[in-house]
């Protein structure tokens, strides 16, 4: 955030001026140049002002000093403008894995307002703030790295999970019904619109990777994904940068119905540890933090729902 | 030029520091290239695809300081697939089998892994600085063997990497002999420390002079650190949470009162607001202070503490602080200089966000500012011409309107005029993020107008292949342009493609360019790496009208990169 930062975004590896006269005897040093120099004007220069550049920019800056009013001119090429409607953007929605998005087939969302989407049911709840957000459903937006929007994300759901003890504590002094009151209404909010890259680790692998939640709406979908990732490696992916090696097991196998050898776990806000597919697929969006793919013979402490899962299962009609 | 020796060109040449003045030297003649190379000891590689490891070591054998960056920008937001590349492993080891003592390797958005970790640290005898910044594929694992092996160890510099967190055992393979620390930042580690090693380690290392805690590192161990270490200059607090009654407290705000030092203050990542004022007393000192992962600190205890620093030069912030909250920075912090407003309610429940006019409040209270980061619920193009006027000293202006394609909420316009403004008075912008409602328009004036521009950031934005092309025959200096979700097409890409040799790179991705048109730039630009990104099988080969879902092309001395996945494809 300080100097670090400032080297690696602010440093320019482009050499100035372009002096091309230099390169005829010096074929080698020229070569290695192309990185660093800077063609300024090298490139065919279209002339791509016609018209346009007629135009005054009517904005404001040019009236020398004007202090107070700070009202733009009028546009002077409003007839060159349109107002431009829903129909002319692109929808800000992204289904994850699903087909790829493409710009002239998209559903436009409207310009203003939340987007739509499969996983924003609870539009209206995320509105009462006033100010929804907007873009979350969309990939890669709000451009903010993905370091930090996990952290965030982790952070509101510790936040949370700090309140929810709190709200059980016994507390008189009159805030405290009112934090109550705002705390369940921003669980209930939380819980629903929610941004959902968490860690996923196998064990054996000391590397894990990451999956986003809200690409998916039920855990046959989200167990799919972790199976395409974890049990059917990449084929010519070199692992030159992983530390570890991805095992290559021959029989893919369903996680949640405890026929493989492994069995999908997660860490909820509590610091718990669960069986995925006990609860509601919204209750686990909500309290999960990080998943585990655990060797079956190490879910021990789990075993109770496991072995109760099984019963059930064994004594259901065929 | 022969009347000098090497050795007087040489002493010249120290005195040119920036990279780009050294390569302008280089450029001279075959004499001063040869002097200037041999004497060089700072690379910065931009694009580490670019060029080999072989080329690099065998230009500059002087080499000590190594900058790399690996993934496109945009991989930070997760548009780039898992396993794509920026893998810094045969950079290690080209160097580990060459005679350069490289002491320092800064690395941006790169795969890192543990063997690459210890490999560095076997075989580079001098290595004194690592610093890694959106870095992911190591564990703390590597982080031991850095810390074991690398015996003159000054710098390690952990910046929001994903780390596997395995123990904080790494802490305790620093050496009892290693007391040559003088950074030391681990914010980003998400497990357990080993404290007392910690503490241990802060005691024999006087020259520390920034340190930055994770989570783990609880209060009472902060008290004891900063009683070791009071010449501190740049402090991250871990968790920040205590009984403000309690004695470990009290001894904190005594300790605190010694660290004159401190000009630099972020952390709190997890934070008691009533613990807060035992740091009153530094407020006046700092410089800088990031808060923005100190997401319990709002309301009137964050403003109080602004209010307390006046000679702050760089804030960084969460929206929480609200319009209301920039106006105390406006009127406080006269020598503000960068300023980053971060979105804190990702979960979408609508807590205070920022408007457009927080923004003009600062432009009107702090004239020097430079750097701008700002994300908001909405703008206005009235008050973006406000802020061209009132701060023409933009260097970096990145704009980001929550919801895309959200027009000027007073005249419902789009942000063409705003915009336009912002690079009409700035004549010094070098990077510009755009966003909301814009036609062509906004990138006609940026053409026109953005003379100093070297990076840009479109999304959601234009109408047609002309906006690109304004920017791309306009922007004379433009050296990375990244767009994403914008309807520029193959005629835009190829209607000059000279232009690419001139910049590190171009990406595209959700836009209209086809399959057909990226090969017939990659035929006709051998010197560029055309890079199609090719997730989920979409694309049959063949079909040239297909569009191309991500494009990334960048310049290259070695042709098409050999490590390249499966999904990507070089055309």
């Amino acid at each position: 955030m300080d100097g670090t930062l400032g080297l690696l975004s602010g440093g320019g590896g482009s050499g100035g001026g372009g002096s091309s006269g230099a390169s005829a005897n010096e074929s080698t040093v020229s070569k290695v140049e192309v990185v660093e120099q800077d063609f300024v004007g090298m490139s065919s220069e279209a002339s791509s002002y016609p018209a346009e550049a007629e135009l005054e920019l009517g904005l404001g800056l040019s009236l020398g000093g004007g202090g107070g009013a700070v009202k733009a001119k009028p546009c002077t090429w409003g007839e060159r403008g349109r107002i431009l409607t829903a129909k002319d953007f692109p929808s800000v929605v992204s289904h994850g894995s699903s087909t790829p998005s493409r710009f002239s087939d998209r559903a436009t969302a409207a310009a203003v307002g939340p987007v739509s989407g499969t996983k924003r049911a609870a539009d209206s709840v995320c509105q009462e703030g006033g100010s929804p957000t907007g873009g979350s459903q969309v990939v890669g937006w709000p451009p903010i790295r993905a370091y930090r929007m996990n952290s965030l994300v982790n952070q509101a759901k510790s936040q949370r999970a700090e309140e929810d003890k709190l709200i059980g504590e016994k507390d008189k002094s009159p805030d405290a019904t009112k934090k109550k009151i705002y705390t369940k209404a921003e669980t209930n909010a939380k819980e629903k619109c929610h941004l959902g890259f968490v860690k996923v680790n196998i064990d054996g692998v000391p590397i894990g990777r990451k999956v986003d939640l809200n690409a998916h709406s039920c855990y046959a979908t989200l167990a799919q994904m972790l199976e395409d990732m974890f049990f059917r490696s990449a084929t010519t992916v070199k692992s030159m940068g992983s530390g570890g090696e991805k095992e290559q097991l021959t029989k893919p196998s369903k996680l949640l119905d405890g026929s493989s050898e492994f069995v999908l776990t997660y860490e909820d806000k509590d610091g718990d540890w669960m069986l995925v597919g006990d609860v509601p697929w919204g209750m686990f969006l909500g309290s999960v933090k990080r998943l585990r793919i655990m060797r079956t013979s190490e879910a021990n402490g789990l075993a109770p729902r496991f072995h109760e899962r099984n019963e059930r299962q064994r004594s259901k009609p065929i | 030029m022969n009347y000098f020796p090497d050795e007087v060109l040489e002493h010249v040449f120290d005195f040119v520091a920036s990279h780009r003045d050294r390569n302008a030297v280089s450029l001279v003649c075959r004499l001063w290239h040869r002097v200037e190379r041999l004497s060089r000891q700072r690379v910065f590689v931009g694009n580490c695809y670019a060029l080999s490891p072989e080329i690099l070591i065998a230009r500059f054998p002087g080499l000590k300081s190594l900058t790399l960056k690996g993934k496109p920008h945009f991989a930070d937001f997760n548009l780039v697939p898992h396993d794509w590349g920026g893998y810094v492993q045969p950079w290690i080891e080209a160097l580990s089998n060459s005679r350069i003592g490289l002491e320092e390797l800064r690395l941006k958005r790169m795969v890192v892994s543990d063997e690459s970790l210890e490999l560095l640290s076997r075989s580079l005898a001098n290595f004194k600085s690592l610093v890694l910044v959106s870095c992911e594929g190591f564990t703390t694992v590597g982080l031991a063997a850095i810390a074991a092996n690398c015996r003159f160890l000054r710098e390690l510099d952990l910046q929001e990497n994903e780390i596997d967190d395995h123990s904080g055992h790494w802490l305790s393979c620093f050496p009892d002999s290693c007391t040559s620390l003088i950074s030391l930042n681990f914010a980003c580690l998400k497990g357990e420390i080993n404290l007392a090693a910690l503490e241990r380690l802060v005691a024999r290392s006087p020259n520390l002079r920034s340190l930055r805690l994770n989570r783990a590192v609880p209060l009472e161990t902060l008290q004891n650190i900063l009683m070791r270490a009071p010449q501190l200059v740049d402090l991250g607090t871990g968790s920040y949470i205590h009984d403000p009654d309690s004695e470990t407290y009290n001894k904190l705000k005594h300790t605190i009162l010694k660290c004159k030092s401190i000009r630099n203050l972020s952390g709190f990542l997890e934070v008691a607001p009533r613990c807060l004022p035992a740091i009153y007393p530094i407020c006046l000192n700092l410089t800088s202070l990031n808060l923005s992962y100190a997401a319990g600190i709002h309301g009137s205890e964050l403003v109080k503490l602004i209010r307390r620093c006046a000679k702050l030069q760089r804030l960084w912030i969460l929206d929480c602080i609200g319009d209301k909250g920039l106006e105390v920075v406006a009127s406080t912090c006269k020598e503000l200089q960068e300023l980053r407003v971060f979105p804190s309610d990702v979960l979408g429940v609508g807590h205070a966000a920022v408007t457009e006019n927080g923004l003009v409040a600062i432009s009107a209270g702090c004239p020097k500012l430079h750097s701008l980061l700002y994300f908001c619920q909405q703008m206005t193009n009235a008050a973006l011409i406000v802020v061209a006027k009132n701060c023409p000293n933009f260097i970096r202006f990145r704009l980001c309107i929550l919801e895309p394609t959200k027009p000027d909420p007073v005249t419902m316009q789009p942000l063409d005029d705003g915009f336009g403004a912002i690079v009409q008075s700035c004549k010094h912008l070098r990077r510009l993020s755009l966003s909301g409602l814009l036609t062509d328009r906004v990138f006609l004036y940026i053409g026109m107008y953005a003379e100093q521009l070297e990076m840009l950031s479109v999304a959601f934005a234009g109408d047609s292949d002309k906006g690109m092309l304004y920017v791309l025959n306009g922007c004379k200096k433009l050296r990375k342009l990244e767009i994403r979700d914008c309807p520029y097409g193959d005629k835009a890409l190829l209607t000059d493609v000279g232009k690419y040799e001139t910049m590190r790179s171009l990406w595209m991705s959700s836009c209209e360019v086809t399959l057909g048109g990226c090969k017939t730039l990659a035929k006709e630009m051998p010197r560029l790496n055309v890079e199609i990104i090719n997730e989920h099988d979409q694309m049959e080969i063949g079909s040239e009208e297909q569009r191309v879902e991500k494009m990334y092309l960048y310049r290259t001395l070695v042709g098409p990169r050999k490590d390249a996945p499966e999904f990507v494809w070089t055309l």
